[in-house]
């Protein structure tokens, strides 16, 4: 029996796509930053963000509607497109990971309805909470709300659909069914005995989107979204090795429950997030981590962190196109995901490549 | 040293392994025989943590139930009886997965070195979840190979754990992967390896533990534990060891009275 014991330094990278997936995160980090621009620049009024940079470089002052629209409407609205697209995106990879199955989406298995939940409980009832806790709370309380909901709400689908550290999707689904015709019709009750200040505030925060960003807004997003970004270093591994089942990953030196507990706060964290300031935006979480993977492999060390900026850009491209299809008025953004993510959905599903255990 | 003492496991209200006591030795391959369903794969699990179990399991006098994932993961690697895969990962990628803890470090030539061991060069960019099921087993031995490469660390003896290591492969590559153990034990490290085949047991293991209906019948050197009488009544059948000088001890199920012990 010979083998070839030795081997030279070129073969050890044969097959691992690890190289790739690492120079693509300074692509996508360039994507981002054009799409960043394009949005600034972007916008119903004649505001031009050339115009405005070449004042400010002539050391002219702005003119006070030139500011207000940059700074106060196109910045927040692009900084928190930007940072809902990568929560939505990470999300859906981390939820992947964790469920071992890559059509685990937040907004698929009811963990963004689980946060919408949290939401409208805290906008309906939360003038019940004792003054001082509100008070503390303040504009936090519909994203930390929306947070405990998607995390209820992940502990639930994993505790169903997980049995002997494999995960059923049929029944990942079906729990995600169960659980959002509870949530749904809880919701009802409270939209029914909501006063018409509430509805208007549900109504507005239903329709998924990032139009109505505010500077303050974007800062009760950002602290949950930035916590489930700064996790990716300590789950990236145990992500991989849990590719490989549970009992594998702790074999290989995993402390798979510390890296399921982590990884379904940052879910929870991300998801709820997103879906408190933005309404549910759909499909971001399934289309970004597949096209990723399919690109440069499921490898989570790279493709956690390339899914914050590749989510992070579409959701900027969609909104830039929500802006633009029907101006000067506006479409939706979950519209515009929905057309594009729809039928990818059903192309995944139809290309089931590395997909097992349905 | 691998010492398991007393161990019982339940599965619900069935016991399934009655106070079995199990021992094996570094630079030894111990095998694990018994016919289906006797438990082996169960006291496999109870010795590397896998099931809730009582009794006491210690590895180079480390109590297992005390340790942490990554300390016994320096010390010892585990092959499963198969090992699905949730992603699209390449086969290097998949190797490469046994170094991300601790001592083999980031040591990216050991992926084609231990590929090349299990005969699965040129392997590296195909998908993992396109191959057959005895190449997959192979997958996953070079990933258990790349975790423990070295069969001793500091003077401590590394051990291999697997679970019917060769039952998915053609006998060519049955004989490359008991080589693979025998070539670990030779070296300083332990294997204990749950076995189907008895002949190949017999020709690779320098223990046998023999193991029916959840308790071991006997432990020992293969010699003394393959005898027409243990294994008959492991077995519920007739089974005839046969030794010449040229190819050792091999074994045969008395085709004619099968059934009839
Ligand atoms: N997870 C489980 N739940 C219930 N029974 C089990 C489980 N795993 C194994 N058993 C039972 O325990 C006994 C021993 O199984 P096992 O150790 O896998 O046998 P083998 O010797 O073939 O490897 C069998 O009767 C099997 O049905
Ligand atoms: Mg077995």
């Amino acid at each position: 029996m010979a083998y070839a014991g030795v081997s030279s330094a070129a073969d050890a990278t044969e097959g691992d796509r690890s190289q790739t997936a690492h120079r693509l995160t300074y692509v996508l980090l360039g994507v981002l930053a054009v799409a960043m621009l394009a949005s600034l620049a972007i916008g119903a009024s004649g505001t031009s963000l050339w115009q405005a940079l070449w004042d400010v470089a002539r050391g002219a002052e702005l003119s006070l509607r030139d500011r207000v629209v940059l700074f106060d409407i196109r910045l927040p609205r692009t900084l928190m497109a930007a940072a809902v697209g990568a929560a939505l995106a990470v999300s859906g990879a981390m939820m992947q990971g964790l469920f071992r199955n890559p059509l685990a989406d937040p907004g698929l298995i009811g963990v963004s309805a689980g946060a919408g939940f949290g939401a409208i409980v805290a906008i309906v009832l939360g003038g019940m909470l004792p003054l001082a806790l509100s008070d503390a709370l303040g504009y936090c309380l519909v994203p930390v709300a929306a947070f405990l909901g998607s995390w209820a709400t992940t502990l639930i689908l994993y505790r169903v659909s997980t049995r002997k550290g494999r995960t059923s999707v049929a029944t990942m689904l079906l729990a995600g069914i169960g659980l959002g015709a509870l949530t749904g019709a809880v919701s009802g009750i409270l939209i029914y005995i909501a006063d018409d200040a509430q509805l208007r505030t549900l109504t507005f925060w239903g329709m998924g989107s990032v139009a109505g960003a505010t500077w303050s807004k974007f800062w009760t997003a950002v602290p949950l979204i930035a916590a489930a970004i700064l996790t990716i270093p300590f789950i990236a591994r145990g992500l991989n090795g849990l590719a490989l089942g549970e009992a594998a990953a702790s074999h290989m030196g995993i402390d798979v429950q510390r890296t399921k507990n982590v990884a379904i706060l940052a879910v929870a964290a991300a998801v709820g997030a997103a879906v408190a300031v933005s309404g549910g935006i759909g499909f971001v979480g399934i289309v970004v981590p597949h096209l990723l993977r399919l690109a440069v492999g499921p490898d989570h060390t790279y493709l956690l962190r390339n899914s914050a900026l590749l989510g992070a850009a579409l959701l900027l491209v969609a909104d830039i196109i929500s802006r633009m299809i029907i101006a000067p008025a506006e479409l939706p953004i979950g519209i515009i995901m929905a057309v594009i993510g729809g039928p990818f959905f059903l192309w995944i599903l139809l290309r089931r490549r590395g997909i097992v255990d349905m | 040293m691998l010492k398991a003492e007393n161990i019982t496991v339940s599965f619900g209200r069935r016991e399934v392994l009655h106070d079995v006591s199990f021992a094996a030795k570094p630079g030894a391959l111990t095998a694990i025989v018994g016919p289906n369903g006797s438990g082996k794969t169960t006291l496999l699990k109870a010795m590397i943590g896998e099931v809730a179990h009582g009794g006491t399991v210690r590895l180079n006098d480390v109590d297992i139930a005390r340790a942490k994932p990554w300390e016994l993961a320096a010390m010892r690697g585990v092959l499963p009886q198969a090992t699905p895969l949730a992603f699209p990962f390449t086969v290097a990628e998949v190797v490469r997965l046994g170094l991300m803890n601790g001592t083999s470090g980031g040591k990216t030539q050991l992926v084609p070195a231990a590929l090349a061991r299990v005969g699965l060069g040129g392997y590296a960019a195909r998908y993992y979840q396109e191959l057959s099921g005895g190449e997959q087993q192979r997958v996953q031995l070079a990933r258990v190979l790349t975790q423990v490469w070295e069969p001793t660390q500091d003077g401590a003896p590394r051990w291999l754990f697997l679970d019917e290591p060769v039952s998915a492969l053609d006998i060519g590559h049955q004989l490359l992967v008991m080589q693979i153990a025998r070539d670990f034990a030779d070296a300083g490290g332990g294997v204990v390896a749950v076995m189907h085949d008895l002949n190949l047991t017999a020709m690779y293991a320098d223990e046998v533990a023999l193991i029916s209906d959840g308790r071991v019948l006997a432990q020992g050197a293969s010699e003394a534990v393959f005898t027409d009488d243990l294994l008959s009544k492991a077995y519920h059948c007739r089974v005839q060891v046969n030794t010449t000088p040229r190819s050792g001890t091999f074994l045969l199920p008395h085709v004619a009275q099968a059934g009839a012990a």
